[in-house]
């Protein structure tokens, strides 16, 4: 009681504002003025973004918009099989430089989904098990070591990962499962995974790591053996932190461009296998772009291109992010 | 898009005087072209020391591109410019271009060193790439599925080949894209059932097919007898003049043309 009564008075002390020095005058508009740099700077990244995504869709609203290209490109022809060539069954064809344009998306979706796939269901294991054992079982000394180690290959070129699935991997692989084609969606989806797993490790040792100790030790102190703590207590206390890591790592997969450009075989092709070429959506916009006649519209189509990858990539972030509300409401037990 | 554009335009007449001064001639385009493109432009630079050379690739198209979008002096182009292309120049700069040929080049088709084939028909080569043809065996060859390796629709081959093999009509959707000829050599050499196509400047370390019989080299291209040789082109917007004139009548003085044998390609004259 006698407490708060202190704490109060030292609250309302603080309250009446004494009259301020010139010099405190000044030291409280130096803050002000730092204040509003850093607000603007936030501003003009998120204006940044926006302006970005506004020009992006402004040149793919074109596609719409546009009497020429909507009648070459409409979303039927973009989304239902079409007749290719006379006397074959309709199909999903991915030809935009041709006599009659032919601008089926589904190829470059399967792709899309097939390298991501790939990618995710090696690197999310590979990712989570190694930020597990490096928070959890890891020497300190070992753990010292493999964080930097696994963070420097975050910071390795794309480029350089791709010529490395395209010159070693491809030739290895082909050789172990006698693929095909050399290079194809397997290929292409373990060099994306090489990229992305810096950035689930990181990510999930970091949540792992901000578990607070008292969960450790009262699973600990209750009898369970490390693994069991490590599995049952710490990893699903991390859950939220861990699905961001594979979220921004699905992002990371969904959007890279060279790995994919150079290791795919970039064939449209629709197929269920995974030892096929396939041809990304971010791997078109990259090989196609820079030929393009400027307003044309395999030119808008490219940008709707960009416009659905932000897109899902926005769904996403929206899942994982209500999917993480919904665990940390089961994790506090409903009360937080 | 108007006001981007204007910006752009903004930023690069700003560069503009300081480009010129310095003596700069920017070539672009054809990835068939750029080795030797860029041989010839350390000749001259070697003889010229004042003007500076600037050569990069891309494809024919991107080239093409940016001669309409004045971002280029020189555009190098393993083909012809469209009709479209040609409207859209004389729309920005009213102009239709100047079109100089300055060496030949046969498209080769390549396969894998251990294939026992040496020789297809353009027929032949048709059903391969439309995806009518699926396996060696067809074609007489051994009993394997063919690996089919195309260039990506930015380059001037891909073009070249769809009108002069394919008759116009699109690639098979299982023909891979790969970026630049040289991708296309090193993939084919790796693929043991692999066929690809592009510059007879690039081949090395793979077989070259003939075509109906008539083997890719010097004489049959020059002569026109190999039924795959095409021109190699620089485009400007306008009559060279001044130090892209210089540069274009080194490329084309026997000493130019020499280097245009060394690379491997074949000269105009």
């Amino acid at each position: 009681m006698d407490r708060e009564t202190v704490m109060q008075q030292g609250l309302a002390e603080t309250m009446v504002a004494p009259p301020l020095s010139p010099a405190a005058r000044r030291r409280q508009l130096r803050e002000k003025v730092i204040a509003g740099v850093i607000t603007a700077m936030a501003f003009t990244g998120i204006a940044a973004l926006v302006l970005i995504i506004v020009f992006v869709a402004k040149e793919a609203l074109a596609l719409f918009l546009d009497a020429h290209a909507r009648e070459e490109a409409s979303l039927a022809k973009m989304f239902t099989p079409q007749v290719t060539r006379v006397g074959r069954p309709a199909g999903f064809v991915w030809q935009p430089v041709s006599s009659v344009p032919k601008v089926s998306m589904i190829p470059l979706f399967i792709g899309t989904l097939k390298t991501t796939a790939v990618s995710m269901l090696v690197a999310v294991p590979v990712g989570v098990a190694g930020a597990l054992f490096a928070a959890e079982f890891a020497p300190r000394r070992l753990r010292e070591l493999l964080k930097p180690v696994i963070e420097l290959l975050a910071g390795i070129p794309s480029v350089v990962l791709g010529f490395f699935a395209l010159m070693v991997l491809a030739t290895f692989l082909q050789d172990l499962f006698g693929f095909t084609y050399r290079l194809n969606a397997v290929v292409a989806g373990l060099g994306l995974a090489l990229a992305i797993v810096p950035v689930i490790f990181t990510v999930s040792e970091d949540a792992l790591t901000a578990v607070p100790r008292s969960y450790r030790e009262a699973s600990l102190a209750l009898g369970a053996t490390p693994w069991e703590t490590a599995w049952k207590v710490v990893l699903p206390a991390a859950a939220p932190g861990i699905l961001a890591a594979c979220v921004l790592g699905f992002g990371r997969a969904i959007g890279e461009t060279m790995i994919v450009l150079m290791a795919s075989g970039n064939a449209a092709i629709v197929s269920a296998s995974l030892g096929d070429s396939v041809r990304s959506l971010s791997a078109t916009i990259a090989a196609e772009m820079g030929e393009v006649v400027v307003g044309s519209p395999h030119y808008s189509l490219l940008f709707f291109i960009g416009v659905e990858l932000f897109v899902f990539t926005f769904v996403l972030n929206m899942v994982a992010a209500s999917w993480t509300k919904k665990v940390l409401k089961r994790l506090t037990g409903g009360a937080g | 898009m108007k006001n981007f554009l204007k910006s752009f335009l903004a930023v690069f007449l700003l560069a503009l005087p300081v480009v010129a001064q310095a003596g700069t001639v920017t070539v672009k385009g054809s990835d068939t072209m750029v080795i030797l493109t860029q041989r010839w432009a350390e000749e001259f630079m070697k003889k010229n020391s004042g003007t500076k050379l600037q050569v990069t690739g891309g494809g024919s198209g991107t080239g093409i591109s940016a001669l309409i979008n004045g971002t280029t002096d020189i555009c190098m182009a393993s083909r012809p410019m469209k009709e479209a292309e040609v409207e859209k120049l004389r729309g920005r700069f009213n102009t239709t271009g100047t079109e100089i040929s300055v060496a030949k080049d046969g498209v080769t088709f390549y396969v894998h060193e251990s294939n026992p084939l040496s020789s297809l028909t353009l027929e032949q080569l048709k059903g391969i790439y439309l995806g009518d043809i699926t396996n060696w065996k067809a074609v007489g060859g051994p009993d394997a599925p063919i690996v089919v390796y195309s260039r990506e629709n930015s380059s001037g081959t891909y073009v070249f080949v769809k009108d002069n093999v394919l008759g116009g009509e699109d690639y098979a959707a299982t023909a891979q894209t790969l970026p630049g000829t040289a991708a296309v050599v090193n993939a084919v050499s790796k693929e043991k059932f692999g066929i690809g196509y592009g510059g007879a400047a690039y081949a090395k370390g793979i077989k070259e097919l003939k075509v109906n019989n008539v083997e890719p080299n010097a004489d049959n291209i020059k002569t026109g007898k190999y039924p795959l040789a095409r021109d190699l082109y620089f485009y400007l917007r306008s009559k060279p003049t001044g130090e892209a004139k210089a540069f274009i009548d080194f490329a084309l003085s026997p000493e130019g043309q020499e280097i245009v044998k060394k690379v491997g390609y074949f000269p105009v004259k």
